[in-house]
């Protein structure tokens, strides 16, 4: 299922979040984009045929990468550093 | 110098923070904005935290560089106004609009020093929009700051000499690399030898990597062809065509790119002419050799003022922050500057060879098919360009974004730009140049919903 693979930074401390609901686990150091991408292979359906995205630049630069968050906001993921006890949502229904 | 004197830099990366410290040194403070949350830029960007690896494991040939720079940029800390996590997001009267988190405020300032740098350059093909596609920074930047390797096993696909520099950085951190495909054909790379004068470890570096990934079993293609990237919800393989052949290898994971972009969107909201750059195949804003662009007090520096590399980075910024000290009417080192311009001058002849050993791919444009997404954004195809210039008669790239809505979306041209351009000034039967640039607006990136509404009011 994961998409990327983590080769380094095993040691660092846990740090809990939760995917669609899913109690899920990245490290300390992590981006939302890296803690979801290590256990999932999506970030968001596309915004107009649904498509699943998974982030594209890992700059800031793409806006591929948008997730939904628990209180209803958008992050970009490969800028957000991953926080304890995000509730974090990719599933969410194309625009049209 | 008046205490009128705030020049507000924008990007602390190599150009940013050597043009930072110059004018430290003569005892101004600049303010510097940054979007990431810590100083280095793209080459030398830094972990959100410290873990096992060491600099050398980080930044390889240029760790002593990054060591060095990092440094420099804690050395200044309280000589500068510093906003990280900030994004400049438009730029008005002598002020910057910059948003922190969910708050937005002005920035007012003397003078602007531009250190905007640049992102990949990509090109649309079929596949590329599934999982597992990322650029070839992106690759790098997984890798970096992340530690993760973007599939169990890779392909890095394109051009450019960031591609045997990822790939090589891929083998050496213990990731399966299951190929190196080059657009370019391999006698391109004997360019490479007119190299080894202007800069010889540089080349040396480079043959160095493609040597080592070959002694690593690692396949390497010349002249190849990208057909298509298959799989149904993710990455499953790429499909590619080497002297009219089709070979399949099967993946889960492709970095890409051809090279480098500038990022330039503020250059053209503060007002400065652009001028088209032959060797980009893009516009950049026009710059004397200091960095001086052609409105009063803005300078520009770096990958953001002309694809150059850290090293012209570095150098570049370290310029512009003299010339602003030389117009404010302080004294300079004039060795210096010399010595400063010779070695820019030298980089840059540099990059004509490495442009010619690792050329665009030209036939790209009317090789395309219709089908393909253009735009990541809006989910536009390329026919859709080729429809507005049959059908409506476009010739021009502005023209195209209003009736296409190509380069309006989120990314704001970022992804689909350069690949628009092509597409649109061969469907013309034109070069890029003369189908236009698209134009920067406001904000230059997303920014939280909220913030603008709250500015109002302020
Ligand atoms: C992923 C990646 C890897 C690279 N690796 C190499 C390499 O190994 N060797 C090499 O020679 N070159 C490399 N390059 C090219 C690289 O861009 C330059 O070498 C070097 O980083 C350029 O320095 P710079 O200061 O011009 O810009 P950058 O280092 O790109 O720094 C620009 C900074 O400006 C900030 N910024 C931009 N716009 C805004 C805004 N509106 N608001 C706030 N902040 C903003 C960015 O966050 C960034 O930190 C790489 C480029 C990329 C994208
Ligand atoms: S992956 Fe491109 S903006 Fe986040």
């Amino acid at each position: 299922m994961a998409l990327l693979k983590r080769l380094a930074r095993h040691e660092l401390p846990v740090v809990s979040f939760t995917l669609n609901g899913e109690a899920c686990s990245g490290r300390v150091g992590d981006t939302v984009l890296t803690a979801i991408l290590t256990q999932s292979d999506r970030l968001r359906p596309s915004d107009f045929s649904g498509a699943p995205r998974a982030g594209f630049c890992q700059m800031g630069a793409c806006q591929d990468c948008w997730v939904l968050t628990g209180d209803g906001g958008r992050i970009r993921a490969c800028s957000t550093a991953l926080e304890p006890g995000m509730r974090l949502q990719t599933m969410m229904e194309p625009r049209s | 110098m008046s205490d009128a004197t705030r020049p507000l830099i924008v990007g602390a990366g190599p150009a940013g923070i050597r043009a930072a410290q110059i004018l430290v040194s003569s005892g101004i403070r600049p303010a510097v904005i940054d979007e990431a949350p810590s100083g280095g830029g793209q080459i030398y960007r830094q972990r959100l935290v410290a873990d096992e690896r060491s600099a050398k494991d980080l930044y390889g040939s240029e760790a002593a560089k990054a060591t060095a720079l990092h440094g420099t940029f804690a050395g200044i800390r309280d000589r500068i106004d510093y906003y990280p996590e900030t994004l400049v997001w438009n730029l008005r009267d002598k002020a910057a609009d910059a948003v922190t988190g969910h708050r937005t405020r002005r920035i007012p300032f003397s003078h602007l020093i531009l250190a905007t740098g640049a992102t990949d350059r990509v090109l649309p093909f079929p596949g590329w929009t599934l999982p597992g596609v990322f650029t070839l920074g992106g690759s790098q930047i997984a890798l970096k700051s992340q530690g993760c390797a973007i599939g169990e096993e890779v392909v890095f696909l394109g051009s450019g000499p960031l591609l045997y520099l990822v790939a090589w950085q891929y083998v050496k951190a213990g990731a399966n690399v299951a190929a190196v495909l080059d657009t370019s054909q391999f006698s391109a790379k004997l360019h490479l030898l007119r190299g080894l004068f202007a800069q010889p470890s540089v080349v040396l570096r480079g043959f160095r990597y493609a040597a080592e990934l070959m002694a690593r079993g690692v396949a390497v293609r010349f002249g190849v062809q990208p057909v298509r990237i298959d799989g149904a919800t993710r990455v499953e393989g790429v499909v590619w065509r080497e002297r009219d052949v089709e070979h399949r290898l099967a993946c889960d994971a492709i970095g890409y790119g051809f090279s480098l972009r500038s990022e330039t969107q503020l250059a053209d909201l503060a007002g400065c002419r652009f001028v088209f750059d032959a060797r980009d195949r893009a516009w950049r804003p026009e710059r004397d050799g200091a960095g001086r662009t052609t409105m009063p007090g803005v300078y520009i520096a770096g990958d953001g003022a002309g694809i150059a590399g850290a090293d012209a980075a570095e150098l570049a910024g370290e310029r512009a922050g003299l010339a602003l000290l030389e117009d404010v009417g302080l004294s300079v080192d004039h060795v210096r500057i010399g010595v400063l311009e010779r070695k820019l001058a030298s980089i840059s002849k540099f990059r004509d060879v490495l442009e010619a050993a690792f050329p665009f791919p030209q036939a790209w444009a009317n090789g395309i098919s219709d089908d393909v997404t253009l735009c990541r954004c809006e989910e536009i195809a390329i026919g859709a360009v080729r429809d507005a210039v049959r059908d409506q008669g476009v010739f021009e790239l502005n023209r195209l974004k209003a009736l296409t809505r190509v380069g309006m979306g989120r990314c704001q041209g970022r992804m689909c730009g350069n690949a628009a351009v092509e597409v649109l000034a061969a469907a013309c039967g034109q070069s890029p140049d003369a189908v236009g640039r698209l134009r920067a607006q406001p904000p230059i990136k997303p920014i939280p919903l909220g913030v603008m509404a709250e500015e109002e009011t302020a």
